[in-house]
């Protein structure tokens, strides 16, 4: 399990478009709301839409964060893409404790399979409800939900302001799709 | 002092110029700047700031316009990075030289070529010479404080001179993190609304940045010297009422558990978390190694840095910019100068990391600490070594 009282790192992926460093800000925004020190930022460099991306989180309760250098350890991997599982390889760093959040269809065990992640899952199938809620695949806001179901990191209820403040009249379908993903969110751990 | 809020370091540089009330924002978007000038032209689209915002065609119009206005009296704000700021390069000399109080941010920067749109401090230092008042910030917070500071210092009638603040590219500029901001009328007490005591106006006609043949052209340049070494004074001044008004506290130079240290690292900039990170590390394992951090770059901080020095017999200055050809860093070759007439002082070793972007970690900074060390033992042939490098 993540470990809310330590500094914890959080690792985005996603495509250029998808919004991961909005996901990423969302988060952080939240966990300052709550009183906390975060940190988030994207991957510095002029990205293409389409192109895979990375955006960071720190998220730290007790001490102000003092680092600011990208992610290379991570304790939880968010990919918003199923499609870049093949072609990234997400778990690069990732703490043995750690955990990968993934949207996709398939079952956490074919997942595990299929590409090898052996650390804990969290799953949902984020690009249907993302296209049910938001008539787009943009799964970014819905993601959110599943990272905070399956780490709590920060409590649902506290991106609700940081979400109205982003996406103003478009905040209501975005948090209805986090709060979806929030109850579809399947965990698996794996006993070794 | 409000609950601190989670924005992005530029929409809160953007916002700290809105509460300065500034007049005139002249701009030219260029990455890493984008989002400060993005968000100013949206509060002043809005109506929430009464400002005239000049989008101009390059950084030397912005540069233009800003002596321009500020030469009516209008409070005048702007932000660049990297080739912009060089863009703006010569038309610089003319607003410190004119003593024109503008107030720019720059999210630094490297210089092409080859294209890197990532940070580090090339295009700082190369405008170190241009007159202008210099600070760099290590987060965001210190980003907002130091942009309300620097309206209060250029201001000052004693003073009268474009400050730059300098926050690094990308490290600060596209970092979301937690922010305090004041409120609006304790910076209106703090800065107060100024009157230039000569402003250009058609109705009383002045002359400004007149020619200057050769009897008159040396004793305009040591004005100008004095001048702005006078500033520190105020600078400290400034700081000091920031600190009993809103209990954030800045100076020339900080240090970080560097009492009783042998050997000190020094940086600049955003990096200096970083390190701090480092030392904690260190000095849990028993190391006796401190931190030295350089805010004030101009008017150079002597006397403060020869101050911070006393007891070092080890200096490692890490420069985030590479003067090619000669003595390496800056930031140490100034240093190195400083301390040379005193009688005791530290050895003196250059590092220079972080080009372009490259991330030093905690784990870097040891590394350079213990480097450092090792070269003050057995001595190197090199002016300088490039943390990292592949060769």
């Amino acid at each position: 399990m993540i470990d809310t009282n330590q500094l914890i790192e959080i690792r985005w992926h996603g495509r250029g478009g998808q919004g991961a460093v909005t996901s990423a800000e969302l988060v952080a925004q939240a966990a300052i709301n709550e009183g906390h020190y975060a940190q988030a930022f994207p991957s510095f460099g002029p990205e293409r839409r389409g192109a895979p991306v990375l955006a960071f989180v720190r998220i730290s309760s007790k001490q102000p964060i003092l680092i600011r250098a990208e992610i290379t350890e991570p304790d939880v991997v968010v990919v918003l893409d199923p499609g870049l599982l093949p072609i990234v390889n997400v778990t690069l760093g990732l703490k043995a404790s750690g955990m990968v959040v993934v949207n996709t269809k398939k079952q956490a065990e074919q997942i595990r399979q299929e590409f090898g992640i052996n650390w804990t899952l969290a799953t949902v199938d984020a690009t249907k409800i993302a296209k049910e809620l938001l008539g787009v695949p943009i799964t970014n806001t819905t993601m959110v939900g599943v990272l905070v179901k399956a780490t709590g990191v920060v409590e649902l209820d506290s991106l609700l302001e940081p979400l109205e403040h982003r996406f103003g009249r478009l905040a209501e379908r975005n948090i209805n799709a986090m709060r979806r993903a929030y109850e579809e969110t399947v965990v698996k751990e794996w006993k070794n | 002092m409000v609950k601190k809020v989670g924005i992005e370091v530029s929409v809160a540089v953007a916002d700290a110029a809105k509460l300065a009330n500034v007049d005139v924002i002249a701009a030219y978007p260029i990455t890493p700047q984008t989002h400060i000038v993005e968000h100013l032209a949206q509060i002043v689209a809005d109506g929430e700031l009464d400002a005239a915002y000049i989008p101009v065609e390059s950084e030397h119009s912005v540069m233009s316009a800003c002596c321009g206005a500020s030469a009516t009296g209008a409070r005048t704000f702007t932000a660049t990075a990297g080739q912009g700021l060089e863009l703006m390069h010569e038309v610089m000399y003319v607003a410190s030289a004119m003593q024109l109080p503008i107030v720019m941010a720059v999210a630094n920067r490297a210089l092409s070529a080859p294209l890197s749109v990532w940070g580090d401090h090339s295009d700082a230092m190369a405008v170190r010479d241009t007159g202008w008042i210099q600070i760099f910030v290590e987060n965001g917070q210190e980003a907002v404080d130091n942009v309300l500071c620097a309206f209060r210092i250029a201001e000052d009638q004693r003073v009268l001179l474009p400050v730059m603040i300098h926050l690094d590219g990308f490290y600060l500029s596209h970092v979301i993190e937690p922010v305090g901001f004041p409120e609006q009328s304790e910076v209106d007490q703090f800065i107060p609304p100024y009157q230039y005591p000569l402003p250009l106006n058609p109705d009383k006609p002045v002359t400004m940045g007149a020619f200057a043949p050769p009897f008159i052209y040396s004793e305009a340049k040591k004005v100008q010297d004095v001048n702005l070494r006078a500033s520190k004074e105020v600078i400290m001044e400034c700081w000091k009422e920031f600190g009993n008004r809103f209990k954030r506290h800045y100076s020339p130079v900080e240090s970080y558990r560097s009492e009783g240290t042998k050997v000190l690292l020094l940086t600049m900039g955003s990096f200096g978390e970083t390190a701090m990170t480092a030392i904690d590390k260190m000095r849990g394992e028993g190391k006796k190694v401190g931190l030295l951090k350089l805010r004030l770059w101009r008017p150079f901080p002597f006397a403060e840095i020869r101050q911070a020095v006393k007891g070092a017999e080890v200096l490692i200055v890490l420069d985030r910019s590479l003067s090619y050809g000669g003595p390496g860093g800056p930031v140490c070759s100034e240093i190195r100068s400083a301390l040379y007439q005193q009688e005791k002082k530290p050895q003196v070793i250059s590092f220079i990391g972080g080009l372009g972007g490259r991330d030093i970690t905690p784990a870097g900074f040891e590394e350079i600490i213990t480097r450092g060390i090792e070269i003050s033992q057995t001595g190197s042939d090199q002016e300088f070594e490039l943390f990292g490098v592949r060769e």
